[in-house]
């Protein structure tokens, strides 16, 4: 599905200001605020993973999660698919919980199912991914995780202490 | 087209970071939610909660949200990820070691700590089997010569007490990550406003609250910040890093990954030793911050012109205020005070322990007390108070003399402050600054 084999099994040294390029916050509220169905690329049915603290939070918060694992059945009570070719439903965010080389394939992949949007976790890093993403006009998010990010802007991030970087006088219109 | 969001300001972070008002009623101010326990939404809520898949409250040992309004705005002040809230300084303190550390584990620390960190430590050492080493925290080689296998973390005070050193928080991080330990500072005597060590490279920053943060002597409170930076799965650190039994085998740090460290610090070190701040306490603290940068100025302003008029003063052998010109930390305080060196130090006044408590009982308007910090000039003579069972050759080695006068300079006239000083050198050794009253000394 890719040409660039030997680029993607490198490791991406991609500078602090490329990443942050995919890190912007009105971009990322935009996905929260509008998606309906997150593929998570990588979730796990073991409960103590990343992947499966993520996927419970956001299912919680209302979106449907389909787990996208070849080597799960199901998790979290969906039904699990081997690729994201085989969702039977539209994905609005592709969420990856997958090594940082393995990435640009699964970009290829999220704009060819027609996805509206990319988003790496904490440490999954490629701008080949983001590069292919954004050029298959898929809106972009780098080293993020979707949980926290939902939490700061939307949740309950600030009942425990947390720097959410959110400052402001108006009554949370987000408060859930 | 949204706003592009913005970087607040420190003096508007310190009023507003942490508080949205509250969305049910609309309250401006923080609300005092002075509860022990939150109604759950359903049992599967419930169950989240305790699990720690969704962040809600539960029980006011571990979380209160007046509380987390004073976390997060000293995280935000101090640019942590985040930030764990203590009954105390020393509980905060505890908590954090606690966290991190092991039996046999080694901490480097600064020879010139507060006393009630050292007795802490050293009970802890002998409690918990921690090996301790105590260095000049003013010679880097003494941090890199003390390091051994089993070195967990190295730990200094942004400014010391009473010896007014200042840490080279850059070049002890330094020597910390190359060893692969985090650096720990104590800078309640800076606060966040006159320094921010994270920004330095230092990992963990604990305060007394109870001092400058709360600035009117009012409640005893204390506070854990961490950067999000350090690498807890780096080996070292297997009660981070490896799975809780306590929560069936959850790995806090591969989990919760830069706030993996503190959602254990809250969720296992409060919970289980249990010294949590009041929401009470949290509330005042929060109007002393809204406050910090206004207060901090004017303590610095005063800090300095108490400063001056002691060197001046024929009754004083020797000022030990860093933020003197002359001083030997004159280049650090540039680097990391450069707002202001805090405004509690020492000096040594002649004449020894007579001296000195005739002094102390000859002023009018400083207060004679064990405490720092408050919006009142506050003054003690550990020679006959805190230190009062050493001998004198005990009281050098603690770095203190028989004349010693420890200040915490506090908020009122200047003038007033140097006057009744002046009222008091003369007392206890008949000078006056050269015939001159203090007002013209300053000017």
């Amino acid at each position: 599905m890719t040409s660039d084999g030997l680029v993607c099994a490198l490791p991406d040294r991609s500078s602090q200001e490329e990443i942050r390029r995919y890190q912007d916050p009105n971009v990322i509220r935009e996905i929260l605020h509008t998606a309906r169905t997150v593929a998570v690329v990588g979730l796990s049915s073991n409960t103590l993973r990343p992947s499966n603290y993520v996927g419970f939070y956001l299912q919680r918060h209302g979106y449907r999660v389909i787990p996208v694992n070849p080597n799960e059945r199901s998790a979290l009570d969906e039904v699990a698919y081997p690729t994201l070719a085989d969702v039977p439903l539209p994905i609005d965010v592709v969420d990856v919980f997958r090594a940082s080389q393995f990435v640009p394939d699964i970009a290829w992949q999220a704009v060819e199912v027609g996805a509206r949007a990319l988003w790496m976790q904490f440490g999954v890093i490629s701008i080949r991914a983001a590069e292919i993403a954004s050029a298959g006009g898929l809106r972009v998010v780098v080293d993020r995780c979707m949980k926290v990010e939902h939490a700061r802007n939307m949740g309950r991030m600030h009942w425990l202490g947390f720097n959410t970087g959110v400052v402001g006088s108006q009554r949370n219109p987000d408060a859930r | 087209m949204p706003d592009q969001p913005r970087a607040f300001g420190f003096d508007t972070r310190a009023i507003h970071a942490g508080q949205r008002p509250d969305p049910y009623t609309g309250a401006r101010a923080v609300p005092i939610f002075q509860t022990t326990s939150y109604v759950f939404e359903d049992p599967e809520s419930a169950a989240a909660y305790f699990n720690l898949q969704e962040y809600g409250n539960t029980y006011s040992r571990i979380m209160n949200p007046t509380v987390a309004t004073f976390e997060e705005r000293v995280a935000s002040l101090e640019g942590g990820a985040g930030a764990v809230a203590f009954a105390s300084g020393l509980a905060a303190q505890a908590a954090a070691l606690f966290t991190m550390l092991q039996p046999g584990d080694h901490i480097v620390a600064s020879g010139a700590l507060y006393g009630g960190t050292v007795t802490q430590l050293k009970h802890l050492s002998r409690k918990l089997a921690l090996e301790l080493t105590f260095v000049d925290p003013d010679d880097l080689s003494a941090w890199r010569s003390a390091l051994r296998p089993e070195t967990k973390l190295l730990y200094g005070e942004t400014i010391g007490n009473p010896g007014g050193n200042v840490l080279d928080i850059r070049a002890v991080a330094d020597i910390a990550h190359e060893h692969g330990a985090p650096l720990m500072v104590d800078s309640t005597f800076a606060t966040p406003y006159l320094c921010r060590p994270i920004e330095f490279g230092a990992d963990i920053i604990v305060h007394s609250t109870t001092k400058f943060i709360g600035g009117h002597g009012t409640s005893i409170g204390g506070i854990v910040v961490e950067s999000g930076t350090f690498d807890w799965s780096n080996g070292r650190y297997p009660v981070v890093a490896d799975p809780s039994p306590a929560y069936h085998g959850l790995a806090f740090h591969e989990t919760f990954g830069m706030y993996g460290y503190l959602m254990k610090l809250r969720a296992e070190s409060l919970r289980d030793l249990g010294a949590c701040m009041s929401p009470f306490n949290a509330f005042l603290f929060l109007l002393g911050l809204e406050t910090l940068p206004l207060r901090m100025e004017r303590h610095v302003s005063n800090a300095l012109g108490v400063a001056r008029f002691l060197q001046q003063h024929p009754a004083v052998e020797r000022v030990r205020y860093p933020g003197l010109p002359d001083s030997p930390y004159a280049s650090l305080v540039s680097k990391y005070l450069p707002r202001g060196a805090g405004a509690v130090f020492a000096f040594d006044l002649a004449g020894g322990r007579e001296a000195g408590t005739r002094f102390i009982q000859s002023l009018r308007l400083w207060s004679h007390l064990a405490n720092v910090g408050d919006a009142k000039s506050l003054v003690i003579h550990p020679a006959s108070t805190t230190h009062r069972q050493l001998s004198d050759a005990e009281l050098v080695a603690a770095g203190i003399t028989a004349g010693t006068i420890r200040l915490s300079v506090g908020l009122e006239d200047l003038d007033d402050l140097l006057w009744d000083l002046d009222r008091g050198l003369a007392a206890a050794v008949g000078a006056r600054a050269n015939g001159r009253t203090a007002a013209e000394v300053v000017a």
